[in-house]
C-alpha cells in the first residue's frame, strides 16, 4: 500500500504547453472569476490556464485567499453568487468515448447528468458534508440511483458496500449514521461516494486538511492506491506543499489568483524556478536532514481588494527589479534547455539582462529522477 | 528558587542547569460526562502527565487532536482545576481559581491562543487590548509610561511604526500581525512562562516561520520559558528544544527535539514522524505497521493505551501501563520495550 506510484512521464514539447502524455481529460483556459459586480469587484482569478491529463495528478497550492478553492469551484459550475465567471472555458474530454463538453455552454439537465459521472468534487470539510440525519448508506445508493436508474436497489446496496470496502472500510457500517463514524471514516466515505460512479475526473478541495497527519497519510495512501487501480485523475488542493510533492505527478502554485509556476512536482522542489515558490518551499521546516534557520516569507499575503500594480507579489520579493512594479509577468514556458514542461510568471526568466539568483536558476545539468 | 529536580520524566535526562520555572506533577484530568447514560463516566483527557518549563527553554507538546495536549496548557494555565497532580510555579505548588492570586499567576504564565481571529475582541482596537493588558498586571502606570510601554510592545513584536497599528482594529490586521498583537498582549504582563497552544497553525504557511522566529527570538530576549503545543511535528524539530509527545491523554515519550524527531522510540512516534510528509523521502516510503485511530478515552484500552495499535504489542502491553523507561539518547520513553531484559523486536530502531 506504501508504495509509491510510477509518476506520468511528461514529454517536452517546444510551446511548454499541455505536455502531459495521454490527452488532457481537463482543459481550463483563461478562467476568470469576480467575486461582486461593477467597480467593487475584485478579481479572485485572473486568466487561469491548467490542464489536467489522463491518469495525472494535479497539485495544486497556495495560501488561503489565492483562490485555489474558487478554482476547483468555477471549474465545475459550482461557484455560489456572489462569485461570477467573467471569462474563459472549460473543457471535458471524456476518454472513454469521444465526448467533449464544454461545461459553461451545458444545459442544467446535462450538467446534472454530467456530474459525479464525469466529474465528482470532495469538498473542503467533507467531515461535515454528510448528511447527519441519514445513514451512509442510504446516502451512497442516492448518488447511485439518481445517475443510474435502471439499476436495482440490490444491486446499489452492494456496489455501496463494495465502495466502503475499497476505502478500507468495513461494509457493515453501511448502516452508521456519520456521527458514530471518526473524521477520517467520514472523509473515505466521501471519497467512496466520490468514486461511486467511476468519474474520471475527481476534485479533492483540501481534503485532509482537518485531519491528523497519520490518518492523512493513510488516506493519500488510499487515494494513491485507488488512482492506480481505476485511472482517474485528481486535481488535489491543498496549502501543504510538502504533501503535494510526494503524491502529485505536476504541482501548479498559485498566488493572488493566478498561477504562478506550473511545473513537474520533481523539478519544482528540486528546482523552484518564482521566487514565491521557493519561499513556499522554505516556509516547512523539515523532519530530517540539516536543522538550518528558515526565514518564511517576509510581508502578508496580498488583499486582493487592493492588489499592488505589476506583479502581484514584488512587494514581498527579495529579488524585485525594474519591471515588476510596472507590468504584471505572464505564465509562459521557460523556453530552455532541459526544462519540459514548465511554466513560470516572473520577469527573472523573462530575457531581461538580469542575473538570475543561484538557488532559482536552472541547475546546468538537472539530476535524474529519484522514483 | 526551589531547585527540586522533576521527577521520573525529566531527572535523569536534562543536565541543563536552567532554573525550573513551571511545572506539573502527575497532572490529570477528568472531564465528567453529562446526561443520563454518562452518569460515573469520565472523559479521561489527561493521565498523570510530568513536564518541566525551563527558563530560556521550549518545550514542544506534540500530539494528534484529542490527544490532551489543550488540556495540559489549560490546567498548567489555571484555567481548569486539575482532578489530581499539582502545578508548581518556581518549585510552589499553586492552585488557584480566581481573583487576586489568580491575576498574580498569570501575571507569571501567559497564555497564546490558536486562533487569533477569535483571541482578539472585535471592537476593541489594539491600544485598547494591550493597554488592558498592562494596566491589569501593572498598576498605577502614568501616561507617559503607558505610551512608551505600549509602543515598546509592538516594537518587540516587530510592527513597526507602532504609530501605523497602535489604533486599528483586529479586522485591519492580517493573520500574522493579530497573533503579533496577541503575542504583544501576552508580553504586557512582563511573564515568565508562555503556554502557546497552536500559535501557528491557523495562520498561512509562508507566515508562520516569521511568527515561530518571533517567539525564538523573544525567548532569548527575556529568557522566557516557552511550552509550545503543535500536532506538527517538524516544527517542534525546528523550533523546540525539547520535545514531549503525547497519546490519549498520557506523555509517551520526551527528550531533546533532535533526537525524538529523528530516532523516535516509542512506537506512536515512529507512527507519527512516518507519517509526516517528507518530499525528500520519495523512494523508500516504507510499509506503514500502525493503523487505526487513536481511542476513545472515556474506555481507554487497558495497559497502555496504544496496545491495540502496536505493532510491537506484548502480552504485557495490555494489562499493566507501561512506566516511564530511559530509551537512550537521554530519553524516555513509556513503553515495555524498554524494560529491562526485554528483547527488541526487529524493525523498531527506526533511521532517521
Amino acid at each position: 500500500m506504501g508504495q509509491r506510484v510510477n509518476k506520468v512521464d511528461t514529454a517536452v514539447t517546444s510551446t511548454g504547453h499541455r505536455a502531459a502524455v495521454g490527452d488532457p481529460v481537463l482543459e481550463i483556459r483563461n478562467l476568470s472569476v469576480d467575486y461582486g459586480y461593477d467597480d467593487s469587484a475584485v478579481h479572485a482569478l485572473r486568466d487561469v490556464s491548467l490542464t489536467l491529463g489522463v491518469g495525472e495528478v494535479l497539485g495544486l497550492a497556495g495560501e488561503s485567499g489565492c483562490g485555489k478553492s474558487t478554482l476547483a469551484y468555477a471549474a465545475t459550475r459550482l461557484l455560489p453568487p456572489p462569485g461570477v465567471i467573467t471569462g474563459g472555458d472549460v473543457i471535458f474530454h471524456s476518454s472513454r468515448d469521444d465526448r467533449r463538453l464544454d461545461l459553461f455552454a451545458m444545459s442544467d439537465d446535462q450538467l446534472r447528468a454530467s456530474r459525479w459521472d464525469d466529474m465528482a468534487i470532495v469538498f473542503q470539510g467533507a467531515m461535515n458534508s454528510l448528511n447527519p440525519v441519514y445513514r451512509v448508506g442510504k446516502q451512497l445508493i442516492d448518488v447511485m440511483t439518481a445517475h443510474r436508474p435502471d439499476r436495482s436497489r440490490g444491486q446499489h446496496r452492494a456496489r455501496a458496500k463494495e465502495l466502503l470496502e475499497m476505502v478500507g472500510i468495513s461494509p457493515d457500517r453501511i448502516n452508521s449514521y456519520p456521527h458514530q463514524l471518526s473524521g477520517g471514516m467520514r472523509q473515505r466515505v466521501m471519497i467512496a461516494m466520490a468514486l461511486a460512479l467511476e468519474p474520471q475526473v475527481v476534485i479533492m478541495d483540501e481534503p485532509t486538511t482537518a485531519l491528523d497527519v497519520v490518518m492523512q497519510r493513510q488516506i493519500v495512501e488510499q487515494l494513491v492506491k485507488l488512482r492506480n487501480e481505476l485511472g482517474f485523475s485528481v486535481i488535489f488542493i491543498t496549502h501543504d506543499v510538502s504533501l503535494l510533492i510526494e503524491l502529485a505527478d505536476r504541482i501548479a502554485i498559485m498566488y493572488a489568483g493566478q498561477i504562478i509556476e506550473d511545473a513537474t512536482a520533481d523539478d519544482l522542489y528540486r528546482r523552484p524556478r518564482h521566487p514565491y515558490t521557493y519561499g513556499l518551499l522554505n516556509s516547512f521546516p523539515p523532519l530530517h536532514g540539516p536543522r538550518r534557520e528558515l526565514s518564511g516569507i517576509p510581508g502578508s499575503p496580498p488583499d486582493l481588494t487592493a492588489l499592488p500594480a505589476g506583479c502581484p507579489f514584488h512587494p514581498r520579493c527579495p529579488h524585485a527589479f525594474d519591471p515588476c512594479d510596472g507590468k504584471r509577468p505572464e505564465l509562459q514556458g521557460t523556453g530552455r534547455e532541459g526544462e519540459g514542461h514548465r511554466q513560470v510568471a516572473c520577469f527573472l526568466h523573462d530575457g531581461y539582462e538580469v542575473a538570475v539568483p543561484g538557488h532559482l536558476a536552472i541547475a546546468p545539468k538537472p539530476r535524474e529522477k529519484s522514483s | 528558587m526551589a531547585q527540586r529536580e522533576g521527577p521520573a520524566t525529566d531527572a535523569a535526562t536534562t543536565p541543563t542547569e536552567d532554573p525550573i520555572m513551571l511545572e506539573a506533577r502527575a497532572l490529570t484530568k477528568h472531564f465528567p460526562v453529562r446526561g443520563l447514560r454518562g452518569r460515573g463516566k469520565a472523559v479521561r483527557a489527561v493521565e498523570s502527565v510530568d513536564l518541566t518549563l525551563r527558563r530560556g527553554q521550549v518545550v514542544a507538546l506534540v500530539g494528534e487532536s484529542g490527544s490532551g495536549k489543550s488540556t495540559v496548557a489549560r490546567l498548567l494555565a489555571q484555567l481548569y482545576p486539575a482532578t489530581s497532580g499539582q502545578v508548581l510555579l518556581r518549585g510552589e505548588p499553586v492552585k488557584v481559581r480566581f481573583g487576586r492570586r489568580f491575576r498574580a499567576y498569570c501575571r507569571q504564565v501567559q497564555m497564546i491562543f490558536q486562533d487569533p481571529f477569535a483571541s482578539l475582541n472585535p471592537i476593541h482596537t489594539v491600544r485598547y487590548v494591550l493597554t488592558r493588558s498592562l494596566r491589569i498586571h501593572h498598576r498605577g502606570l502614568s501616561k507617559e509610561e503607558l505610551e512608551t510601554r505600549l509602543a515598546g510592545l509592538l516594537e518587540q513584536v516587530h510592527l513597526r511604526p507602532a504609530e501605523r497599528y497602535i489604533d486599528k482594529f483586529p479586522h485591519e490586521l492580517s493573520g500574522g500581525q493579530r497573533q503579533r498583537i496577541a503575542i504583544a498582549r501576552a508580553l504586557g504582563a512582563r511573564p515568565t512562562v508562555l503556554l502557546a497552544d497552536e500559535p501557528v497553525s491557523m495562520l498561512d504557511v509562508s507566515i508562520r516561520l516569521g511568527v515561530l522566529n518571533l517567539l525564538k527570538e523573544l525567548k532569548e530576549e527575556l529568557d522566557l520559558a516557552i511550552l509550545y503545543i503543535t500536532h506538527d511535528i517538524a516544527s517542534a524539530r525546528y523550533f523546540a528544544d525539547r520535545t514531549v509527545v503525547m497519546y490519549a491523554g498520557e506523555v509517551v515519550e520526551s527528550g531533546d527535539s533532535e533526537s525524538v524527531t529523528q530516532n523516535p522510540a516509542h512506537p506512536y512516534t515512529q507512527l507519527l514522524v512516518s507519517s509526516a510528509p517528507d518530499p525528500d523521502k520519495l523512494a523508500d516510503a516504507a510499509e506503514r505497521p500502525a493503523r487505526g485511530e487513536p481511542p476513545s478515552l472515556i474506555k481507554p484500552p487497558s495497559g497502555c493505551r496504544f496496545h491495540p495499535r502496536c505493532p510491537f504489542a506484548m502480552d504485557r502491553c495490555k494489562t499493566e501501563s507501561p512506566p516511564s523507561l530511559p530509551a537512550g539518547d537521554g530519553r524516555v520513553a513509556a513503553c515495555w520495550l524498554y524494560a529491562e531484559g526485554v528483547e527488541k523486536p526487529a524493525g523498531l530502531e527506526v533511521k532517521a
